[in-house]
C-alpha cells in the first residue's frame, strides 16, 4: 500500500515512535498488564506507516495535553 | 425444594426442531375453548391442567406439583399448513437466495465450495470457531444473484421478499410448503457454508409445522373483583391460532376450494406472526376488543417496559419515600426536612441493648400512630407488628438482641436523590429534620447540584438500614463532601438570589449601623460569639458584620476582595466570591476547614445575606430604567452612527466595492461586518450605562449582585438590539425579504431584525414581530434540545459506566484494559483541586505561614 500524503507532517498528528523491546517490556511490567490490555492501533494506520511496525510492537505517542502539557500514550499494533 | 448451585460455563442458542417440540410437549392441544360450563379447564384446551397450574389448591396433572412447585409444561399443536417464523424471515430469505430451487445445493461452483470449506475446516482445527461466520458471510455473498445453478444447471429466478412474510419468484408465490421442501434437501455441508450449524439449527426448522404451546404459568389469568376471569394476552393469541388451525384442518379435510384454504392459511400465518411480534411494519397489530394492542412475546422483552429494562435492570426498594420538594432557607444545607407522616412510615432498625432498652420502650409505648413511635419489632426471623393489642406483650418481652424499627428522628442519616441522576451530586446524604407539612424541605443552596426547582419537582429519600450503609453514606456522600465539583474543581453549592444581593449590599463601603442593630442581626442568624460581638464599636460597618461570620484565621485575596485574619478589609462580596460555580471565597473555606465547619459558615453567610436584605428591603421601580438625558442623547447618536455605518457597508456591497474576507463570499462578509457593527452598539451602550448610572440603581445592583446583566438594563432603557436567528440576521419569510413591506433584497438593519427602540419606550410592529421570532425560536430550541441531549447523555453514561481510575492512576474498563494511562493526563482529582490545577506554591506558602 502506498500513501500519497505523509500525515505525520501535519500539525495535528502527534509524534509516533516504535518502542524498543526493552522499553516495551518495561512498560508492560510497570503497568502490570499483558500486551492485549493496551489500546490498539492498526498496522495500516497512516501515522505509523513509516515506522515498519509489526504486530506486537508498541507505539509511543507523545501528545500535547491541555492539562499536563505533554502526555505519553501507548498503543499495541494489531493486524488490519 | 432442593437448591443446586452451578456456575454457567457457556450458553449456546439453537432452534427447536419439530421433533424436539413434540418431545418436550406433554399435551396435544385440540380445542380453542378454555373452560367448560362449570368453569373447569377443558381437557385438550389451552388451560389444560397438564400445562401447569395457576390456581391455588389445584395440582398439575403432569408433575403433580402445586402452584409455585410446578414450573409449567409445554404443549403443542400440529399446524394444518406450515407457517413461517417471523423472527427468522431474513434468514429464510437468505437461504432462498443462496440455494438452488431444484437441487437445493448452495449456488457456488465446486471450486468455491472447496475454497470456503477449506477455510472453515482450517478455522475449526485452530479452534477459532468464532471466526466461521465471517467465512460464511463471504460464501453467502458469492452465492447470491446466480442465474444458473452450477450443479444441476437449472435456470434460476430472482427471489423477491415481500414484507412481511411472502416470497415471490417472478410472479409466482413460493409457499411455505415449497420452502420447506427445498430446505429439507439442503445438505449439512452446504448449511455450514451458508452459515448455520446443522447440529443446532436446520434451515427447515425456521418454518413451523408443529407449534409449541407455552405453559400456563407464563400466561396466568387474573380474576377480577367481579369474579370474571381475564386471560393473558398470550392466551388470547394462542386461542386465535388454535381456532384458525382447527378451521384450516376442517376445510382441508372437507376438500374445500383452494382459495378458502389459502385465506385461512394466511390468517394462520398472521396469528402466528403476531404471537411472536405484534409490532411489525405492514402487519396490523392484533388488538383487544377495547382497541389496545396485545402484548405478545417480543413486547414482553423489548424496550423500557420490557423484561430487561423494567425487571432486571430496574429494581425497587423499601424504606424509601417520594414527594414534592419546597425550599426552607432556615434549615442547614446538609439537612432535609421530612414530613411527620413520612417520618412515621420510614423506620430505622435499632438493636436493643441493656443501655437503650428503656429508651426504645418509649417508642414502643407510642406505637405506630404517635410520633416518635415504632412500627415493628424483629425477634430473630419473626417480625412482630406493634398494635394496640400486641403492645403490652412486646413491651414485656423486649430483650437485648431484638431489633426495634423506630420512626425517624432528627439527625438520622438519609440519602436524598433527584432524577435524572446525571452526576454524583445528584445523590447526597442528608440529616433528617422532621417538620410539619407534606413536602420535603431542602436548603435552596443545594438546588444547584440536584438541578432542582420548586415548580412541582419531586425527590426521593432512602433510609440506609445497616450500620455499614450509614457509615458509607455519611463518609462518602454527605453534602459537605460534595461541595467541590469533580467537573471543574469549583463549588457547586453557594449563595443564590437574595443571599448574594444581601451580602453585596451589606459589604458596601457605605453600609453602617448601630451596635444594637448589628448584634440583633447577627444573633438572629445564630452568631452568638460574645467575643466577636463585644468588639463592635458604637457604629458598625457592614464589612465588620460580614467578618463576624468568618473564621478568625482565614485569609483570602482576589482581584477585588481582601480578607486578613477573618476581617474583610476591602472589596464588596459578589457572585464571584460567594456565588454558585465560581465562588472562590467559598471554595477556599471549603479547602481549609472541615465539612461541618463549612456547613456552619456557608449557612451563616447565606442567612446573613437574607437577614440583611430583609432588614434593608430591595425592589425595582420603573424609574430605575430612566437614563439621564445626556446619556440617552449620546446613545442615540451611537445607534444612528452604527446604522449609518452599516448602511455604508451595504452601499459598498451594492456598488460591488466590498472585498470578501478570506474563506467567505461577499454576502457572508457583508452579513458578518453588519452584524458586528450592530452588535457592538448594544455592548457600547451597556458599558456606557454601567459607567455612568448611579450604583444605587436597583437594576445595576441586580446586575452585579445576583442574576442579570447590564445588557438587561440597556435593553429596557435604550435599545433591544439586533435579533439573531440561527447565528445570523433574520433571513426567512417572504421571497428575498423578511416582510412584505420591505423591498426584495433589502439588507438594511431595520429590514433584517434590528430593534433600535427599548422595551420601556416600546417596539414598533415590525420590531415586535422580529423580536417574537427569536423568542419563539429559542423556546422551540430548548424544548427540542433537552430530550435529545438527554438521550445522548444516557448512551454515553451507559457506555462509560464501568470505567474506573485504578490505584496506579490508569483508567481502565471492566476487563482491566487501559483506556487512559493517567487520569486526565495529570492524575489530578479535580474535586480536590482548584479549578483543575493544584497550586503547589500557594500550599507551601500557607503551610509555612501556619508553622511560623
Amino acid at each position: 500500500m502506498d500513501i500519497s500524503v505523509d500525515i505525520t507532517a501535519h500539525i495535528l498528528v502527534p509524534k509516533h515512535s516504535k518502542m524498543s523491546m526493552e522499553e516495551a517490556n518495561a512498560l508492560l511490567e510497570k503497568l502490570n498488564i499483558s500486551i492485549n490490555q493496551l489500546p490498539k492501533i492498526l498496522k495500516s494506520d497512516p501515522a505509523i506507516h513509516n515506522l515498519n511496525a509489526e504486530v506486537g510492537d508498541i507505539i509511543l505517542i507523545e501528545r500535547n495535553s491541555p492539562t499536563s502539557g505533554k502526555a505519553n500514550y501507548y498503543r499495541a499494533v494489531i493486524n488490519g | 425444594m432442593e437448591t443446586v448451585f452451578k456456575k454457567v460455563g457457556s450458553i449456546s442458542f439453537s432452534l427447536l426442531s419439530p421433533q424436539q417440540i413434540k418431545k418436550m410437549a406433554h399435551v396435544k392441544i385440540v380445542t380453542p375453548e378454555l373452560y367448560d360450563k362449570e368453569g373447569y379447564p377443558v381437557e385438550g384446551g389451552l388451560m389444560d391442567t397438564r400445562l401447569g397450574v395457576i390456581d391455588p389448591g389445584l395440582r398439575c396433572r403432569t408433575c403433580n406439583g402445586k402452584l409455585k412447585e410446578c414450573p409449567g409444561h409445554f404443549g403443542y399443536i400440529e399446524l394444518g399448513r406450515p407457517a413461517l417464523h417471523i423472527s427468522y424471515i431474513k434468514a429464510i430469505y437468505v437461504f432462498l437466495q443462496t440455494t438452488c430451487k431444484e437441487c437445493s445445493r448452495i449456488l457456488l461452483d465446486d471450486e468455491n465450495i472447496q475454497k470456503y470449506q477449506g477455510k472453515i475446516d482450517k478455522l475449526k482445527e485452530m479452534g477459532k470457531d468464532d471466526l466461521i461466520p465471517k467465512v460464511s458471510k463471504l460464501a453467502r455473498a458469492g452465492a447470491k444473484n446466480v442465474k444458473k445453478c452450477p450443479h444441476c444447471k437449472a435456470k434460476l429466478n430472482v427471489v423477491k421478499f415481500e414484507k412481511p412474510s411472502t416470497f415471490m419468484e417472478e410472479t409466482k408465490r413460493v409457499s411455505p410448503i415449497e420452502i420447506l421442501e427445498r430446505f429439507e434437501k439442503i445438505s449439512d455441508a452446504d448449511c455450514m457454508l451458508i452459515g448455520v450449524n446443522p447440529q443446532y439449527a436446520r434451515p427447515e426448522w425456521m418454518i413451523m409445522t408443529v407449534f409449541p404451546i407455552p405453559p400456563v404459568t407464563m400466561r396466568p389469568s387474573i380474576t377480577l373483583e367481579t369474579g370474571e376471569r381475564a386471560e393473558d394476552d398470550l392466551t388470547h393469541k394462542l386461542s386465535d391460532i388454535v381456532r384458525i388451525n382447527q378451521r384450516l384442518f376442517e376445510n382441508i379435510n372437507a376438500g374445500a376450494p383452494e382459495i378458502i384454504v389459502e385465506d385461512l392459511w394466511d390468517l394462520l400465518q398472521y396469528h402466528i406472526t403476531t404471537f411472536f411480534n405484534n409490532d411489525i411494519a405492514q402487519v396490523p397489530p392484533a388488538r383487544h376488543r377495547s382497541g389496545q394492542p396485545l402484548k405478545t412475546i417480543t413486547e414482553r422483552i423489548k424496550s423500557k417496559e420490557g423484561r430487561f429494562r423494567h425487571n432486571l435492570a430496574g429494581k425497587r426498594v423499601n424504606y424509601a419515600a417520594r414527594t414534592v420538594i419546597s425550599p426552607d432557607p432556615k434549615i442547614e444545607l446538609n439537612e432535609v426536612g421530612v414530613p411527620t407522616l413520612i417520618a412515621m412510615e420510614l423506620t430505622v432498625p435499632e438493636r436493643v441493648t441493656e443501655w437503650n432498652l428503656d429508651w426504645l420502650k418509649t417508642f414502643i409505648k407510642n406505637g405506630p400512630k404517635v410520633y416518635p413511635g415504632a412500627n415493628y419489632v424483629l425477634d430473630g426471623v419473626k417480625k412482630k407488628k406493634i398494635t394496640a393489642e400486641t403492645q403490652e406483650v412486646i413491651l414485656t418481652e423486649l430483650t437485648p438482641g431484638q431489633i426495634v424499627e423506630r420512626h425517624l428522628l432528627d439527625g438520622d442519616i438519609s440519602i436524598f436523590n433527584r432524577q435524572p441522576s446525571l452526576h454524583r451530586m445528584s445523590i447526597m446524604c442528608h440529616k433528617i429534620r422532621v417538620l410539619p407539612g407534606k413536602s420535603f424541605r431542602l436548603n435552596p443552596s443545594v438546588c444547584n447540584p440536584y438541578n432542582a426547582d420548586f415548580d412541582g419537582d419531586e425527590m426521593n429519600l432512602h433510609i440506609p438500614q445497616t450500620e455499614e450503609a450509614r457509615a458509607e453514606a455519611e463518609i462518602l456522600m454527605e453534602v459537605e463532601t460534595q461541595i467541590t465539583s469533580p467537573k471543574h474543581g469549583l463549588n457547586v453549592i453557594g449563595c443564590i438570589e437574595d443571599a448574594v444581593t444581601g451580602n453585596y449590599l451589606l459589604t458596601d463601603d457605605r453600609t453602617e449601623m448601630t451596635k444594637e442593630e448589628a448584634i440583633e442581626l447577627l444573633i438572629s442568624i445564630g452568631v452568638e460569639d460574645s467575643k466577636k460581638l463585644n468588639k463592635f464599636k458604637k457604629k458598625v460597618t457592614g464589612k465588620e458584620i460580614f467578618s463576624a461570620v468568618l473564621p478568625e484565621n482565614f485569609d483570602f485575596v482576589n482581584d477585588k476582595v481582601t480578607i486578613e485574619n477573618g476581617q474583610l478589609k476591602s472589596g464588596q462580596i459578589d457572585p464571584k466570591t460567594i456565588g454558585e460555580d465560581n465562588g472562590t471565597l467559598l471554595r477556599d473555606i471549603n479547602r481549609s476547614y472541615s465539612g461541618s465547619e463549612c456547613v456552619d459558615i456557608f449557612g451563616k453567610i447565606f442567612k446573613l445575606g437574607i437577614a440583611y436584605l430583609q432588614k434593608r428591603g430591595f425592589t425595582i421601580t420603573t424609574s430605575d430604567a430612566d437614563i439621564p438625558e445626556d446619556i440617552r442623547e449620546k446613545a442615540k447618536t451611537i445607534i444612528s452612527d452604527a446604522i449609518t455605518s452599516a448602511n455604508d457597508i451595504i452601499d459598498q456591497y451594492e456598488k460591488g466595492k466590498l472585498k470578501n474576507l478570506s474563506g467567505k463570499t461577499v454576502e457572508q462578509t457583508l452579513e458578518l461586518m453588519v452584524m458586528q457593527k450592530l452588535n457592538e452598539t448594544r455592548n457600547i451602550v451597556g458599558k456606557m450605562i454601567s459607567k455612568t448610572v448611579s450604583d444605587t440603581n436597583n437594576a445595576i445592583i441586580m446586575s452585579r449582585a445576583g442574576k442579570g446583566n447590564v445588557l438587561n438594563l440597556a435593553q429596557t432603557s435604550i435599545l433591544v438590539g439586533q435579533q439573531a436567528l440561527r447565528g445570523g440576521r433574520i433571513e426567512r419569510g417572504y421571497k428575498n425579504r423578511t416582510l412584505s413591506l420591505f423591498r426584495e433584497h433589502d439588507k438594511s438593519p431595520e429590514a433584517k431584525g434590528f430593534v433600535r427602540h427599548s422595551y420601556k419606550n416600546g417596539l414598533n410592529p415590525v420590531e415586535f414581530f422580529f423580536h417574537a421570532m427569536t423568542g419563539r425560536d429559542s423556546l422551540m430550541d430548548t424544548a427540542l434540545r433537552t430530550p435529545k441531549s438527554g438521550y445522548l447523555y444516557r448512551r454515553l453514561a451507559n457506555a462509560l459506566q464501568d470505567l474506573k481510575v485504578e490505584y496506579d492512576g490508569t483508567v481502565r474498563d471492566a476487563n482491566k484494559t487501559i483506556i487512559q494511562f493517567a487520569y486526565g493526563d495529570d492524575n489530578i482529582d479535580v474535586s480536590r483541586s482548584e479549578n483543575g490545577t493544584i497550586d503547589v506554591k500557594k500550599i507551601v506558602n500557607e503551610v509555612s505561614k501556619k508553622t511560623k
